[in-house]
């Protein structure tokens, strides 16, 4: 059983995808989901601590040995990002069956799990195999899950999103498709491991650098760097709140996953960063990013708008730190992505519990919130004032470990921008607070959210302040997963 | 009572926090609210007062309690200078919260519950601050008492309220975040450590440009020692109630500012290292200009809580100089007037506060010939005024001396005449006030006919003394405040130890 844990991560919830539709009953296939995440959860946990322990698993799926058949490949790595993945999944699908209720029609309900799941396993999947080709599969079924998760949202917009997310993500999947391609045609092979033993002979080759260039921007697309961000506000403001939920905190993460995964371990540091001129321009576009999409989340009116901004701010972050390419950068990175994934999924919850009460989410709707829903607006300042690095939230650990990997190269102006950014942070965040505690209230009196809202967002919550003063864990997966992209090569 | 003084700097920290639980408990029985309050302030003092004896006795405490990131710690370790901050943190918190309770009630003001909680709150993080063993922990106490004090700054719930609120939060935060947080990231890699140690933690061989860049960040960073030109949160933060400009935005936040740059100045520079780095210089001369400017400013405002704040950015830049003065007097003057400034600026706000719940007036031109019906609110207001200036019999007399001595030993002449002029200024926009209070018809300074036409008005209206003093508790804590400010001329010795204990590790 052990031995076949990597598998079963990704088996687990794709089985239960389809047996959902035999389940009938809604409230039976939310418990079927939540158990199958949780059971994705427990698989991982024990993944993670295998890692730790005994170092990398490799496992031969059906047997056949590595470069010619798939094989699944976990490392520190992939093992904290598939911990982050599995363990938001389960923790938002928690408060999944109140707020669908009221978002999706009662006929679709089960065809919102069966894709729920599908969307996890395929992240699993990206996350989990060592195959670069399998790559490309999970991050189609991930991909097309999460387009028809989007259009069930309840506003028109939702279809328009979700059109527009659907031609830039297969833009985005094409172009990976063809690096792969590009790659197998000079190595003869799509085992990751072993396309990086056979890359540096052919790495002068001009197919190579296309190879890179086609994998490197089909990535940024599906990361929504700057300037290739424009289908994710619409995509997380208009789709069900659950979803962006869970969006917000897991799929960008995947695809920064990836672009580590193939800058450091396939194509090599030496290639990714000497070669290529890609620190520089990841820096300045990170910067440029964290820039402009903080400005633009302080005059939105619509607060999942406004923060799903704030989401491709935040990944700004991340991308000057792998931008670094030391240590203590990409430790920051790998960070700021497990923190920011429980800063984002607990704000986004609490606004899927808005919704539920108030109907939608304009800034104008929250007047006076703070003393209706006294539970669910202090999440939101609480996940803000995290988002901004107030000291002992998560958003500090991460930002200090950003500082500290500029400092360390000397990059004194750019991290004064970094803290400059996070100002703008306070801008935004500040923007909610006034609006729901010092505005009166308009409209019927509101009560506050349910239980079942308020357990998993205030266990997120408190999972913020957890994580931003225990940093053990952390701290030690993290930097234990950037050491070993350093050393030898996977 | 048997309580270790590990134990008892650990509940000096705690107790405030956790009586917020009992305050927010008893929060329908306003008496029952209050008790809660006035006994925990009771109990803090209690605390601190027996720290300090076992500072006295030469003991020293420390408390460990979590490592954030490798060599990252949040601890605690007594010594002079926070132990002066904390005795006066404590004992105002009591005097202002037995004003408070006069000034709310009699002022009706809305949601009295989270004033006290979000106050208690604050102390606590004063607490904290001041016995911090690292810049980190500091760092942390820091900015819980910025966000801890954004609810009480905009009680009122206005937009004028919001609007001062939104300064406040934007240069606080801004500063502590861009310069402070940066400058300590720097500190961290530059010295490898942020524990506070006698003498500083920078290695001789620093490179003095790098070390002079940082002490920059670090007073630009330090938004609450409210230097020009980041002084704008102090004025926008008047917009509170009264007790919380008076105990908060003259005592404890802005106190905690400069706290803050001395603790910079002689534990992680060194007062040796501070005396020779290239940017030092330039600093003193931009305290002195916010000391002149603000003093400046302070006179052309007619709102008196205006004044006052404008009055404190000017003060608080004496001390500022006086830690980068470098030299043992400096340090000395700046500690002691951390002190003889908290008395004197406390009661002239609780007078202000006094003024505004009695008679309704917040106006310094509507209050000539108040003096009749307050007349032991404007003596207080008259003393308190004294001590701000510097003149004896008050206890500004003695922090003003060593910090003129300062100037005079490192031969900073340009200082020295700005400290005198400020000192004459103080004299001509605080002095008028009682004076025009107890005399209204003496009109010799003002030339302006409509103030005149107002006087001639409110002298006629009010041959009647009607005494109409602040309602008791109120007037208690404005007595007890003005005796400090006495007490503290005849008898500085204690204060003076305390300040020049802050040193003794140098010698």
């Amino acid at each position: 059983m052990i031995a076949h844990l990597p598998i079963l991560q990704v088996i687990i919830p794709l089985m239960a995808a389809p047996i959902c539709l035999m389940l009938k009953r809604t409230q039976l296939v939310w418990l079927f989901s939540l158990l199958t995440s949780g059971l994705a959860f427990a698989v991982s946990v024990l993944l993670l601590q295998q890692v730790m322990t005994s170092g990398l698993i490799s496992y031969e799926l059906g047997g056949w040995q590595a470069p010619w058949g798939i094989e699944y490949r976990i490392d520190k790595l992939n093992a904290f990002l598939l911990l982050i993945i599995s363990g938001i999944s389960t923790i938002v699908l928690f408060a999944a069956q109140t707020s669908i209720e009221k978002e999706i029609p009662k006929d679709k309900h089960i065809y919102f799990y069966v894709l729920y799941l599908l969307s996890l396993t395929g992240m699993l999947g990206i996350v989990a195999t060592g195959d670069a080709f399998n790559v490309f599969v999970f991050l189609e079924i991930s991909s097309l899950s999460a387009y028809a998760l989007i259009a069930m949202g309840k506003n028109k917009q939702a279809l328009w999103a979700s059109y527009q997310y659907l031609i830039m993500g297969t833009i985005g999947a094409t172009f990976i498709l063809i690096g792969i391609g590009l790659m197998y045609q000079m190595t003869g092979t799509l085992n990751m491991y072993d396309l990086s033993q056979r890359l540096p002979e052919v790495a002068q080759s001009r197919t190579v650098f296309a190879a890179f260039a086609f994998v490197i921007v089909g990535v940024c697309l599906k990361l929504a760097l700057f300037p290739l961000h424009l289908w994710l506000p619409n995509a997380y403001a208009y789709a069900p709140s659950i979803v962006t939920a869970f969006f917000a905190a897991t799929a960008t993460k995947v695809a920064i996953y990836l672009l580590i995964r193939f800058t450091f371990s396939v194509f090599g540091l030496s290639f990714s960063f000497t070669t290529i001129p890609l620190q520089t321009l990841f820096m300045a576009l990170g910067l440029i990013g964290i820039f402009v999409a903080s400005f633009a989340a302080i005059f939105q009116s619509n607060i999942k708008h406004l923060f799903a901004y704030s989401s491709i701010a935040q990944i700004g972050y991340m991308i000057v730190g792998f931008s670094i390419s030391s240590v203590t950068g990409l430790t920051a990175t790998l960070l700021h992505l497990f923190n920011h994934a429980l800063m984002k999924s607990a704000i986004f919850l609490a606004l899927a519990a808005v919704v539920f009460r108030v109907g939608n989410v304009q800034l104008n709707s929250l007047r006076g919130l703070g003393r209706q829903m006294p539970l669910t607006m202090a999440a939101i300042v609480l996940g803000g004032l995290s988002l901004i690095g107030v000291p002992l939230t998560v958003g500090f650990v991460s930002k200090w470990y950003l500082l500290i990997a500029l400092v360390e190269q000397g990059w004194w102006p750019v991290a004064g921008l970094i803290l400059l950014g996070s100002m703008l942070a306070v801008a935004y965040v500040w923007r909610i607070v006034e609006v729901a505690y010092f505005k009166e209230p308009v409209g019927p009196p509101i009560k506050e959210a349910p239980m079942s809202f308020l357990v998993p967002i205030w266990a997120l919550v408190i999972a913020n302040i957890y994580f931003g003063i225990d940093t053990r864990i952390s701290v030690q997966v993290a930097e234990a997963a950037a050491q070993s992209l350093f050393g030898v090569s996977l | 009572m048997n309580l270790s003084l590990e134990l008892m700097l650990q509940l000096a920290i705690i107790l405030p926090l956790l009586s917020t639980l009992a305050i927010a408990a008893t929060g329908h029985y306003p008496n029952f609210r209050e008790g809660v309050t006035i006994t925990t302030c009771l109990l803090l003092i209690f605390l601190v007062v027996n720290l300090y004896q076992g500072l006295s006795a030469g003991e020293t405490i420390r408390v460990f309690w979590w490592e954030l990131l490798p060599g990252l710690t949040i601890s605690f370790d007594i010594e002079p200078l926070g132990m002066l901050f904390a005795l006066i943190a404590s004992f105002l918190w009591l005097v202002t919260t037995c004003y408070a309770i006069g000034y709310m009630r009699s002022h009706q003001e809305q949601n009295q519950t989270r004033f006290y909680v979000c106050f208690a709150i604050a102390i606590g993080a004063v607490m904290g601050l001041a016995f911090s063993a690292n810049l980190f922990t500091l760092f942390i106490f820091y900015e819980v008492l910025t966000l801890s004090t954004y609810p009480l700054v905009t009680h009122a719930g206005t937009e004028k309220a919001k609007k001062g609120g939104r300064t406040y939060l934007g240069i606080l935060l801004t500063t502590s975040i861009v310069f402070f947080l940066l400058a300590i990231v720097s500190t961290w890699f530059v010295a490898g450590t942020l524990d506070f140690k006698q003498g500083g933690i920078f290695a001789d061989d620093v490179d003095k440009m790098i070390a002079g860049t940082l002490l920059v960040l670090f007073i630009f960073g330090i938004g609450k020692a409210a230097i020009m030109p980041f002084h704008r949160w102090l004025p926008a933060a008047m917009v509170a109630p009264t007790p919380v400009s008076s105990l908060l935005h003259a005592v404890a936040v802005v106190k905690a500012g400069v706290f803050t740059v001395l603790k910079v100045c002689v534990f992680i520079f060194g007062l040796d290292l501070l005396a020779v780095l290239p940017t030092t210089q330039f600093l003193l001369y931009l305290a002195g200009a916010s000391v002149l400017l603000a003093s400046i400013i302070a006179m052309r405002q007619d709102n008196l809580k205006a004044r006052l704040a404008y009055s404190t950015v000017s003060q608080l830049g004496y001390i500022t100089i006086g830690a980068l003065l470098a030299t043992s007097s400096g340090v000395i003057g700046s500690s002691m007037h951390i002190a003889m400034h908290a008395f004197g600026k406390i009661t002239l706000f609780f007078c202000a506060g006094a003024i505004l719940v009695t008679l309704h007036k917040s106006k310094i031109s509507e209050m000539r010939g108040i003096g009749r019906q307050m007349p032991l609110t404007m003596i207080a207001f008259f003393i308190a005024s004294l001590s701000i200036i510097g003149v004896p019999p008050t206890g500004g007399t003695w922090s003003k001396w060593y910090l003129m001595m300062g100037t005079i030993e490192t031969e900073q002449f340009v200082l020295m005449v700005i400290l005198m002029l400020s000192s004459l200024l103080n004299i001509a926009y605080l002095l008028p006030i009682p004076f025009h209070a107890f005399f209204p018809n003496l009109i010799a300074f003002k030339t302006s006919k409509k103030l005149i036409n107002i006087s001639e008005a409110s002298g006629n209206r009010s041959p009647s003394f009607e005494i109409k003093e602040a309602p008791l508790p109120s007037l208690i804590a404005i007595i007890v405040t003005t005796l400090g400010c006495l007490t503290l001329f005849i008898y500085p010795q204690p204060l003076f130890d305390l300040a020049s204990a802050v040193l003794s590790g140098r010698e």
